[in-house]
C-alpha cells in the first residue's frame, strides 16, 4: 500500500522478533493498538465517524438520498461505498495512485454489507417499487499508516450506527408525483440496524503458521500477503479476501480464521459498548479535528 | 482492543510550565515583530515595507540589535558536525541520495566514505560498481554533516568507523526540535540497547554491539534476544510517549521515562495507550525536575 523503504537488517528484526513472540513496540501477535473514535463530526451529513489507529484516520460520512430501487429489487434499499484515499493520506496516492486501493476498499465493503444477513436492505422501503432509501457511504482516508482495512471497516459500522434519518411520511399525491413530509423534529429519526454488521480483521502472513493482527506500517513491509477476514458480531466469518502477492497455506489461513473469530467477537462486543456510552452523554461535544 | 471515544481522552496540552521569562514573544508567519528597520534581518523573518516580519511561527530571540525567530518545529536545517541518521534513498554516479527529515535530500560521497578494511586509499571505478554491496536503497546509516552546499543540500561523510551502516534495531523519527543538542550522539545504554540520536529526529534503536570496531558494512545474522528485545521495545514507546508531550528528548529523559516504566510496572504494550503516555510524560518531567 504504502512504501516506506526498510532496510534489510530492519526487516530481519521486525521477522525474528515476530517469530519470539514479541514485536519491535512490545505487542503480541493478536493484540491491537488504541482505537480512537468519535461520530456525528460532520453536521451535514447524516451519519460520520472518525476513526483513528494510530497514524491511521479515517472519516466516513453516511448521506442518505431518496431514489427508485434497483431493477428486480423493488423492496431494497440500497447501500454503496465509495472510497478515497487522497493524496493528502500518502504521496503514493496523488493522482490516480490512490484509484486501485480504494476500488478494492470499496469492493470489499459493498461484499461484505451485500448479504441480507450482514446489513438488511428491505427494511429502507418508502413507496415500495418507487422510491427507497438510498445510502451514501463515503470513506475518506485522511492518513495511512498501516491496518486500513480494519480501521475503514470499523469506520463504516460506527457511521452506520450513528446515522440518522428524519422520519418520512408521504403527505398526498400530486399529479402522478408523490408528496413527501420530513419530519422537524430532531428527535423523530429511523436509525439503521446494525446488530450484524461484519468488521474486516487483517492477518499479516510473517511466515507459513505465523500471522499478526494490526501491523504497523512497517510490519506491512516486511511481508507480500495478508488475509482479511470479514467476522460477524456472532463470530462467524463472512468474507475472507486475500491482499497482495503471494501464498497462505491452508494451516496458516486455518489459524487465522478461528483467530479472527474469536477476536472479531470482542471487538464488535466493545464497539457497541463504546457507541452506547457516547450516545448517553449529555450534551456531548463534538471534538473534531481542532480538539 | 481498547476503544476510546475522542470525548474521553484529555485534550492537548502543555505539561510544562513555560520556562521563557515573560517577555519571550511567540509570533506565528506574517506577523510583524517590528515596525523599524533599525534591527538586523536573522534567521525566520524577512523586511516588507519597512517592517521586520515572521516568516515562521516561534519564538522570536535578540542579539543586540540582530532578531530572528527560533521556529517550535521545523524540518532538520543541517549545521555542520551534526551525527545524523538517514535512509538511502538512492544510489548511482558515484554517491548515494539520503533521507534525512529535511526540505532536500543529502548527498553522501562515496569518496567521504571509509571502506571496510579502513586502508586509505583511491576509490576506483570496481569500487563504484560495488556500492549497492555496501548500502542499498533503504540502508540506514550514521554519517556527518561535512558542509552545507550552496544549493542547500547538505553533504555528508562517514570518515571514521564511527559511522557507518546501521543493523538490526528500529527508527522512530520525531521534530529535531525536540533533541536536545549535544556533543555525544550514541549512547551505550545500561538496559542493553545503543541509541543514536539524530540530530535530524531520526533516532535508532538497536543491541549494543560489544566489539571495539564500530560501525561496518555487513549486516549481522545474529538473532536479538528476547530480552533485549523488550527493552528496546520500551525504549522506543517512551520516546514516542516523550515526544507526543513535548518534552525534550536526552539520554537522561528516556532513561528516567524507561525507569519510571518500569517502576510503575507497566507492560512494554500499554505504553502505546494514551493515557500511560501521558503518565510516563508527567513521570519523566517529575524525575527530571527532581535532580
Amino acid at each position: 500500500m504504502v512504501d516506506i523503504n526498510l532496510s534489510e537488517a530492519e526487516k530481519r528484526y521486525i521477522i525474528d522478533g515476530v517469530k519470539l513472540g514479541i514485536r519491535a513496540d512490545g505487542r503480541g501477535p493478536l493484540d491491537y493498538r488504541e482505537l480512537e473514535l468519535e461520530t456525528g463530526v460532520l453536521d451535514t451529513a447524516n451519519g460520520s465517524a472518525r476513526v483513528r489507529l494510530h497514524r491511521t484516520d479515517i472519516l466516513v460520512t453516511v448521506k442518505m438520498e431518496l431514489e427508485p430501487p434497483l431493477p428486480g429489487r423493488p423492496n431494497h434499499g440500497k447501500l454503496l461505498f465509495f472510497v478515497n484515499c487522497s493524496a493528502n493520506a500518502a504521496p503514493e496516492f496523488e493522482g490516480r495512485g490512490g484509484e486501485e486501493l480504494a476500488s478494492r476498499l470499496s469492493s470489499v465493503l459493498e461484499r461484505l454489507y451485500s448479504d441480507a444477513n450482514a446489513f438488511n436492505t428491505a427494511g429502507l422501503v418508502v413507496v415500495p417499487g418507487k422510491y427507497v432509501k438510498a445510502f451514501y457511504v463515503d470513506v475518506e482516508v485522511l492518513e495511512c499508516g498501516g491496518n486500513l482495512f480494519d480501521v475503514v471497516s470499523l469506520g463504516v459500522k460506527s457511521a452506520l450506527y450513528a446515522t440518522r434519518t428524519p422520519r418520512i411520511t408521504i403527505t398526498g399525491e400530486d399529479g402522478g408525483e408523490l408528496e413527501f413530509t420530513l419530519s422537524d423534529n430532531p428527535y423523530d429519526v429511523d436509525r439503521l440496524d446494525v446488530t450484524n454488521a461484519p468488521i474486516l480483521i487483517t492477518h499479516l502472513r510473517i511466515s507459513e503458521g505465523i500471522t499478526i493482527v494490526d501491523p504497523t506500517i512497517e510490519e506491512e513491509q516486511c511481508a507480500p500477503v495478508s488475509v482479511v477476514v470479514g467476522v460477524a458480531p456472532n463470530a462467524t466469518i463472512c468474507a475472507v479476501h486475500l491482499l497482495g502477492p503471494g501464498t497462505i497455506g491452508p494451516h496458516t489461513l486455518k489459524k487465522a480464521l478461528k483467530g479472527s473469530a474469536v477476536l472479531g467477537a470482542e471487538i464488535h462486543a466493545r464497539l457497541i459498548a463504546k457507541l452506547k456510552q457516547e450516545e448517553s452523554i449529555p450534551d456531548r461535544r463534538i471534538r473534531g479535528f481542532l480538539g | 482492543m481498547e476503544i476510546i471515544l475522542a470525548s474521553e481522552c484529555p485534550p492537548q496540552e502543555t505539561l510544562m510550565a513555560p520556562t521563557a521569562s515573560s517577555h519571550t514573544r511567540l509570533v506565528t508567519p506574517g506577523e510583524v515583530i517590528y515596525e523599524d528597520t533599525s534591527y538586523m534581518r536573522g534567521h525566520g523573518t524577512y523586511m516588507e515595507d519597512g517592517c521586520q516580519v515572521a516568516s515562521v511561527a516561534g519564538y522570536v530571540s535578540q542579539v543586540n540589535r540582530l532578531v530572528t525567530v527560533t521556529p517550535l518545529r521545523q524540518l532538520y536545517q543541517g549545521a555542520v558536525g551534526d551525527t545524523i541518521v538517514g535512509r538511502v534513498t538512492q544510489v548511482g554516479g558515484g554517491r548515494w541520495k539520503l533521507d534525512i527529515n529535511s526540505r532536500l535530500d543529502a548527498e553522501l560521497k562515496l569518496v567521504n566514505v571509509q571502506l571496510p578494511g579502513a586502508e586509505q586509499r583511491r576509490k576506483n571505478v570496481e569500487d563504484e560498481r560495488g556500492m549497492r554491496d555496501l548500502l542499498s536503497e533503504g540502508a540506514l546509516v550514521c554519517v556527518e554533516v561535512q558542509k552545507v552546499g550552496q544549493d542547500g543540500v547538505l553533504r555528508l561523510a562517514a570518515r571514521t568507523n564511527k559511522f557507518g551502516k546501521l543493523g538490526q534495531g528500529m527508527l522512530v523519527s520525531m521534530s529535531p526540535s525536540l533533541l536536545v543538542r549535544d556533543k555525544q550522539r550514541m549512547h551505550d545504554l545500561p538496559c542493553g540497547a545503543r541509541v543514536v540520536f539524530g540530530a535530524n529526529g531520526y533516532i535508532f534503536l538497536g543491541p549494543t554491539c560489544d566489539q571495539e570496531q564500530g560501525l561496518s558494512y555487513t549486516d549481522s545474522d545474529e538473532e536479538v534476544g528476547v530480552e533485549v528485545r523488550e527493552s528496546l521495545a520500551r525504549l522506543s514507546n517512551c520516546l514516542r510517549a516523550l515526544a507526543k508531550h513535548s518534552v525534550m528528548i536526552s539520554p537522561t529523559s528516556i532513561m528516567a521515562a524507561h525507569d519510571a516504566s518500569i517502576q510503575l510496572n507497566i507492560p512494554v504494550k500499554d505504553l502505546l495507550k494514551g493515557d500511560v503516555m501521558r503518565d510516563i510524560a508527567i513521570a519523566t518531567l517529575q524525575d527530571i525536575a527532581d535532580t
